[in-house]
């Protein structure tokens, strides 16, 4: 058991930094110089006026090229001041004005003489975020239990598989029209997502199977068999992969207010959802006795077991439950593109499990970060559109690159459920 | 109420834990359940508590047979438990540890309910003298504290017997009598209270009445009022045990290990070794003394190489090692038994012959160059097995199944069987039956007699004092005192260790 004593052996004298924080302070000033670097010698290549275009028809222009000086020296100055003395308590707002400065920077290079519509880009970031949000609760869910769930890729495709497939049956159906039939589609992939993270529970608390093991061969076998049901089924019925895409549902009022309004109000049914349940999941992890035992369980279950809280019945619940969310951000994709390919959530379930990490185990900070991912997402996407040079296979690969950058920062410094990953045996 | 065993009995395959064990404690009354480790007490305490299932027997509450098939139902039942190893979230806050399980609520059950759980607390905490905040998070607490949340949550649960299993174990001397005047209180209130120990003195201390396991049974009760811990320390261990380690004078020759300025810090900076001096003579015994986490473990993993030294020197014998790797240290003669046993001292899977092997794997004669020679690792381990007295079946069998005795003795094998100039023995009697004790002791005694330094590092006060020549107190990473054995006493050092003396060390 690890003790920690009150009498704390002595720490350095108050305000002096400890070796890791000076070596954390020299590597950001390094990564200054090199974005410096990077933006002045990639950045100031393109000349001309980006225009970005809000609402209502109002935009503001960027010179592309001065910017990018003014950015580059920006950061030099920055990575000096960095590396002279640091910035204190300001570290990190001064990292998220540089990150912003270079963003900005970037979108003028790509966009440099032409339109770029700059709140489409925002308001797909939020659309892009909705399933990294439902996976990354998933994925709190389970991991604040105890049970790490990396099937979240394969619960998140099963729910895009089921729910159009299920979906586009069920519209036939006497009596039910295209949009009832859409979710019916949706509870099915609610259920059988539900179903596979049973039968990951079932495997990893019951058999206590390595649930990293547990979880590739759910990702795999999901893969496999809607990839095989897709070609053979879907392929050879269209009628079985077609459902109603869903538009946007105004919120009367909100949506009116300027940028804000079209960013954030003028969205599926899907993207609410995935506000609403950020906020119900915090409450519930946090202020009930259900959030209390779940935190207990997943960081020293048998404590809870000692204290009579069932810990395998309560594993059991949280994983099915996961399972259920999951499939519901699985139908997102359905509801979005209005039918299933295959493979359609291309790694994003595992992004979710980097937005777990990000957001700290913490569906407030899951959603800040799935916001981040899906800006990179929407990026990415509208790049495809604008003829900037960069070859399209890099474009595509940069939301997972980001990925790894903005973890590699986090890792060491976000601190995940003790027991998490460990199966636990009673006595 | 009163709480009766009787004749319990749980098997386990190959042993007989509990064998007809008969037990009972009323209300207001202080049962000390004394006996060995391995003994069956903590096997009998499960099954009290639910989390084992007793082949026979049963147990009554006032007469009432019951049927625990959980800790739930024990509690249920008024049977409270204050673990060893404490069962407390630390990332949680009080209030949150002592309430959960039985969570006040509102809006139908769901929402927690977390300000009368403070309230609930702060009432308990004040009316047994504990002083606990609410609202403190457990990871920020000494560990003294953390027992009475311990006691809290039991109290919480409206239980009337509390069982305290090695509740002293993790306690200074001083937060040791703390924790009598608690159970005092609770006594005083009509709580029955079970307390299981090994440690004799406190028994008798705090004890109405007294009942000895050994091997699994009953072998008798006996009244702390007039019973002499040698009497208890020859029915625990079932033949006449001498408490006293024998030793005689034994002059100190030459200095052999010498720390200067010697620091150690974990990777944030923090300091956990501050500036520490110490010298171990050849033929001397050092005890560090020191309440677990206060540099001790730190200071013995940078010395022998598990850690890096931030600052300082080491001689052995004149000779700079400062940078030694756990190898060097081991060529140059340093024998180390580490402080957890199952974790460094020894590899469970592995059996008795590796386990031997495991210094001298590399090099003649266990090595010739690729291979090992098994041949001669086998001989040399029975060898050792019946030299150091391990109690196995042969040299084959998995140390996991071995006692905790015999796996120490193992260790103890491995590190002191060949020329030595220092040996560095952390907690070298931790968890381990009397025997096995004595015979460790005599061997520590034996080879400072062959004019080995010898270091120990024990949080066990008695020990220090029992083994030492010399006695030097840890508190927060600083040596605090260095003290003749034969000049000081429990108590001075106990002080020291509390951090409420300090002297020019």
């Amino acid at each position: 058991m690890s003790v920690t004593m009150p009498t704390t052996p002595s720490t350095p004298a108050s305000g002096a930094l400890t070796y890791e924080e000076k070596r954390h302070a020299r590597n950001l000033g390094i990564a200054y110089i090199v974005l410096a670097g990077i933006t002045m010698i990639f950045l100031t290549g393109h000349s001309g006026t980006a225009t970005f275009n809000l609402d209502g028809g109002r935009s503001f222009g960027l010179p592309a090229q001065p910017l990018a000086w003014f950015v580059a020296a920006s950061l030099s100055v920055v990575a000096g001041i960095q590396l002279w003395r640091g910035f204190g308590k300001w570290t990190n707002v001064v990292l998220a004005m540089a990150s912003l400065l270079i963003f900005m920077s970037f979108l003028s290079w790509a966009a440099a003489g032409r339109e770029f519509s700059f709140i489409g880009m925002l308001a797909s970031a939020v659309t892009f975020s909705t399933p990294l949000i439902f996976g990354a609760c998933a994925g709190i869910m389970c991991e604040r239990s105890g049970v790490v769930n990396i099937a979240i890729e394969g619960l998140l495709l099963n729910g895009a598989f089921t729910s159009a497939f299920v979906g586009s049956i069920a519209s036939g159906w006497p009596g039910m029209g295209p949009k009832s039939g859409f979710w019916v589609g949706v509870l099915a992939a609610m259920i059988t997502s539900a179903l596979f993270a049973w039968l990951l529970a079932w495997l990893a608390i019951r058999f206590k199977v390595d649930q990293v093991i547990v979880g590739f061969f759910i990702n795999f076998f999901v893969l496999g068999l809607t990839s095989f049901l897709s070609s053979r089924v879907l392929t050879e019925n269209p009628d079985y992969n077609d459902t109603p895409t869903l538009g946007a549902w105004k919120i009367p009022l909100l949506e009116r207010i300027p940028v804000l309004g079209q960013i954030l109000f003028q969205q599926t049914v899907f993207v609410y959802a995935a506000y609403v349940l950020v906020v119900v999941f915090t409450w519930f992890l946090f202020r009930t006795k259900w959030g209390l035992r779940t935190r207990a369980v997943g960081e020293h279950p048998r404590a809870a077991d000692t204290l009579g809280v069932n810990v395998l019945r309560l594993r059991y619940r949280n994983v099915i439950m996961a399972g259920a969310i999951a499939g519901f951000g699985g139908a997102w994709w359905t509801a979005t593109l209005g039918r299933f390919n295959e493979n359609i959530t291309n790694g994003r379930g595992f992004i979710a499990l980097a937005v777990v990490i990000v957001g700290r185990w913490h569906p407030v900070g899951a959603l800040s970060a799935a916001l981040l991912f899906g800006l990179f997402d929407s990026v990415a996407d509208k790049l495809s559109l604008l003829n900037t040079g960069l070859p399209s296979e890099f474009i595509k690969m940069t939301p997972y690159l980001m990925t790894i950058v903005v973890v590699a920062g986090f890792v060491g410094r976000s601190r995940g459920p003790k027991a998490a990953g460990q199966p636990y045996e009673s006595q | 109420m009163e709480l009766e065993l009787r004749g319990i009995t749980k098997r386990f395959p190959g042993v007989v834990a509990n064998d007809d064990v008969n037990l009972h404690v009323r209300g207001g009354e202080v049962l000390a359940l004394v006996g060995e480790n391995g003994a069956g007490k903590s096997t009998l305490m499960n099954v009290l508590y639910g989390l084992y299932k007793a082949d026979e027997g049963e147990i009554l509450i006032d007469g009432v047979p019951q049927h625990f098939t959980s800790p739930r139902d024990a509690i249920a039942a008024g049977i409270g438990m204050v673990h060893q190893h404490f069962m407390l979230v630390p990332v949680f806050t009080v209030a949150e540890n002592v309430v959960m399980g039985v969570e006040p609520t509102s809006l139908g059950g769901i929402k927690l309910d977390l300000a009368t759980a403070r309230e609930q607390v702060r009432t308990i905490s004040e009316q047994y003298g504990m002083h606990l905040d609410p609202d403190a998070l457990i990871e920020d607490m000494p560990v003294g504290l953390q027992q009475r949340v311990e006691i809290i949550k039991v109290l919480f649960r409206h239980a009337k017997i509390v069982v305290f299993d090695e509740p002293t174990a993790v306690l200074t001397p001083q937060e040791i009598d703390d924790f009598f005047v608690i159970v005092e209180s609770l006594k005083a209130d009509g709580k029955g209270i079970v307390f299981i120990t090994h440690k004799l003195r406190e028994a008798i201390k705090v004890a109405d009445r007294i009942e000895v396991l050994r091997r699994g049974k009953t072998v008798g009760d006996a009244d702390p009022k007039t019973v002499k811990d040698t009497e208890l320390a020859e029915m625990m261990v079932g033949r006449p045990v001498d408490l006293v380690v024998d030793k005689a004078q034994h002059e100190p020759g030459d200095v052999v290990l010498e720390l200067r300025d010697f620091t150690v810090s974990d990777p944030s900076g923090r300091v956990l070794v501050d500036h520490v001096g110490l010298q171990v003579r050849a033929g001397e015994i050092v005890g560090i003394a020191g309440v677990q986490g206060n540099g001790q473990t730190e200071l013995v993993d940078a010395l022998v190489g598990l850690r890096r030294v931030a600052g300082g020197t080491v001689h052995l014998v004149g000779q700079d090692i400062t940078v030694a790797t756990p190898r060097d240290m081991h060529r140059h003669g340093v024998a180390h038994i580490p402080e957890d046993r199952q974790r460094e001292g020894i590899v469970k899977d592995f059996d008795i012959t590796e386990n031997l092997a495991l210094t001298g794997y590399y090099a003649p004669p266990l090595s010739s160059g690729l291979t090992i020679d098994w041949k001669a690792a086998r001989t040399t381990a029975e060898h050792l097995v019946e030299q150091f007295d391990i109690r196995t079946p042969s040299v084959d069998t998995g140390v996991g199944t071995l006692s905790g005795g015999n796996q120490q003795k193992v260790i103890v094998a491995r590190e002191l069987s060949r020329d030595l100039k220092l040996a560095i023995a952390c907690q070298p009697t931790r968890g381990i039956d009397v025997g096995s004790i004595e015979y460790i002791h005599e061997r520590i005694v034996a080879l400072r007699d062959a004019g080995v330094a010898v270091l120990v590092v024990s949080t066990e006060l008695d020990e220090v004092m029992a083994l030492a020549d010399r006695v030097v107190v840890m508190y927060r990473g600083k040596v605090v005192a260095d003290l003749p054995r034969a000049s000081t006493s429990h108590n001075e050092v106990g002080l020291y260790m509390a951090g409420a003396k300090e002297s020019a060390a």
